[in-house]
């Protein structure tokens, strides 16, 4: 019982910080110390909310940006996924494509928008193509790594009790990269809502950024801001979900077994 | 009291039984043919010969560097001999297998401890069979209750104790040991020199030790072998009786033997 509150009390704790700038932002609004057309109070942005939740608005832009962001990450981490494990384990695969993924790595893919724009116009594959080669890189440099850091001493242990290659596939390398895959999915999944954010401000018709963009438009600070703090609750929620998948794969590593 | 008394008889007359075996048959587990093995211009091996009766435990012993880990790397067929020839006697598709333990565990760290024994039975067993070897296996090493513990909280000893499982639980019929207890404390040392030989007596495979330490060579096998500079330099039997006791005269005798030999070199 009181070690459940105790569970409770530390995962409350994180939510302390937030929720006192909250109260304090209120404050410093009502008292004037912040003029509204510079950053409006959370009463105020909370009735935006609320305003855009009843017209539907909000979660259309909320269901399309984050079908966006799935998808973009579904075939950007497949490939990179795909990719990690062919390099990681095929020298000759490796040999033949590592140095051009290294070369493309340093373009920073927003660089690509204008040209991404050209090629695509505004239309849904444009922001598919930008999340999908950002998500791809932390996932791919991270899935090589886990592959190429698994231990040497345990592949020839499975070696010798027998096992074929996709056994020792199975049960030793994937179990022992997959640490690192994580790593790579947290990271990953930081860079899809950074990248869709952009990508939707820049050209789009629909979704949150262009909800935020328009509001812009209209001088809706309000607006802005909700669009701002709905970024920031659908990363953590993100994040949240990666952190729990991991938990429930990763039982056996040390630091997952204090708790 | 009795118990302990009806323990010591029953190994005291398996050891009996089995010198009289070996004296009789004098089956040949493998051998090492004139086997030379080099890395690059370096000779770890020079031309080895060296029969193993089936049942036997040999002690192989050696300062760092002088190629018995090699011997033992050759014999569990991780590596090919230069020139030469190993030649093992059952050449039958289930007897064949000799399986090798290492000085780490090499347990798998995502698989739980009854996991990491099945994977001894890969391509030998399937299904039901599988988890009831495991388990059984796992009672002889008294870890019963851990089967589904992960290994990152055994204590080294009993990560080892689970390796070792997982080596037996196929019926090896060779063992190869490669400084398998070299990174435990003193007392688990020889708690597991004691675990090891009551296996052997009851499994009667044949084992192949390799280690630097003297003591235990002499405490655990039938017959020492001691390497320097890639070559057998003494191949000394231990007729000593079973259970033998730590530190006692007669295995202190043949302690010092291996120990003249092995310094004999160093100051001329």
């Amino acid at each position: 019982m009181s070690r459940a509150l105790q569970s409770i009390g530390r995962s409350a704790i994180g939510w302390l910080l937030p929720a006192l700038l909250l109260v304090g932002w209120e404050i410093a609004s009502r008292a004037g110390v912040i003029s509204a057309n510079v950053l409006p109070a959370p009463s105020a942005v909370g009735a935006a909310f609320w305003k855009l939740l009843l017209s539907g608005e909000l979660l259309e832009n909320i269901r399309i940006s984050t079908l966006r962001a799935l998808s973009g990450f579904a075939v950007g981490g497949a490939i990179g996924f795909g990719l990690g494990l062919a390099n990681g384990l095929s020298a000759l695969s490796r040999g033949l494509t590592d140095t051009t993924i290294q070369m493309i790595r340093n373009i920073p893919h927003l660089a690509l928008i204008p040209l991404v724009i050209l090629w695509f116009g505004i239309d849904e594959e444009a922001k598919l193509f930008l999340v999908a080669l950002g998500v791809f890189f932390p996932i791919y440099i991270n899935t090589l790594l886990g592959i190429q850091g698994v231990d040497p001493q345990l592949v020839e242990m499975g070696r010798i009790y027998g096992m074929s290659r996709s056994q020792l596939f199975v049960r030793v390398i994937l179990p022992g990269a997959l640490p690192s895959i994580f790593v790579g999915l947290r990271y990953a999944l930081g860079i899809m809502w950074l990248t869709l954010i952009v990508a939707e401000t820049i050209s789009a018709s629909s979704g949150l950024g262009y909800m935020a963009m328009q509001a812009r438009e209209f001088l809706l600070i309000d607006v802005v801001v909700l669009s701002i703090l709905i970024y920031a609750l659908l990363g953590k929620l993100a994040d949240t979900l990666a952190r729990y998948l991991e938990r429930l794969c990763l039982q056996w590593h040390p630091a997952f077994q204090n708790a | 009291m009795t118990a302990a008394t009806i323990t010591a008889r029953q190994s005291f007359t398996e050891t009996t039984a089995r010198a009289t075996v070996t004296a009789q048959e004098r089956k040949i587990a493998f051998s090492f043919r004139n086997v030379t093995k080099r890395f690059g211009d370096k000779t770890v091996l020079q031309g080895v010969d060296l029969d193993v009766h089936d049942g036997q435990f040999v002690a192989v012993i050696g300062k760092s560097g002088c190629g018995k880990s090699t011997l033992l790397r050759l014999l569990a067929g991780l590596d090919k001999p230069t020139s030469g020839e190993l030649v093992h006697a059952d050449e039958t598709k289930d007897q064949k297998r000799t399986r090798i333990m290492f000085q780490e565990p090499r347990l798998l760290p995502w698989a739980r401890v009854g996991a990491n024994v099945d994977v001894g039975l890969t391509g030998i067993a399937k299904g039901v069979e599988v988890r009831k070897k495991s388990l059984d296996i796992l009672a002889e090493v008294g870890l019963a209750d851990r089967s589904e513990e992960w290994p990152s909280v055994l204590s080294g000893g009993q990560r080892q104790r689970v390796a070792l499982a997982r080596a037996l639980v196929g019926h090896p019929s060779i063992l190869a040991l490669d400084e398998p207890l070299g990174a435990l404390d003193a007392l688990t040392r020889i708690e597991m020199q004691q675990l090891l030989e009551r296996i052997w007596l009851s499994k009667k495979f044949t084992a192949v030790l390799v280690t630097h330490d003297v003591a235990e060579a002499v405490a655990l096998a039938d017959r020492v072998v001691v390497i320097d500079s890639g070559r057998i330099a003494l191949d000394l039997p231990i007729p000593v009786e079973r259970p033998r006791r730590h530190a006692s005269p007669e295995l202190a005798f043949f302690e010092r033997q291996i120990l003249d030999q092995l310094y004999k070199q160093k100051t001329p």
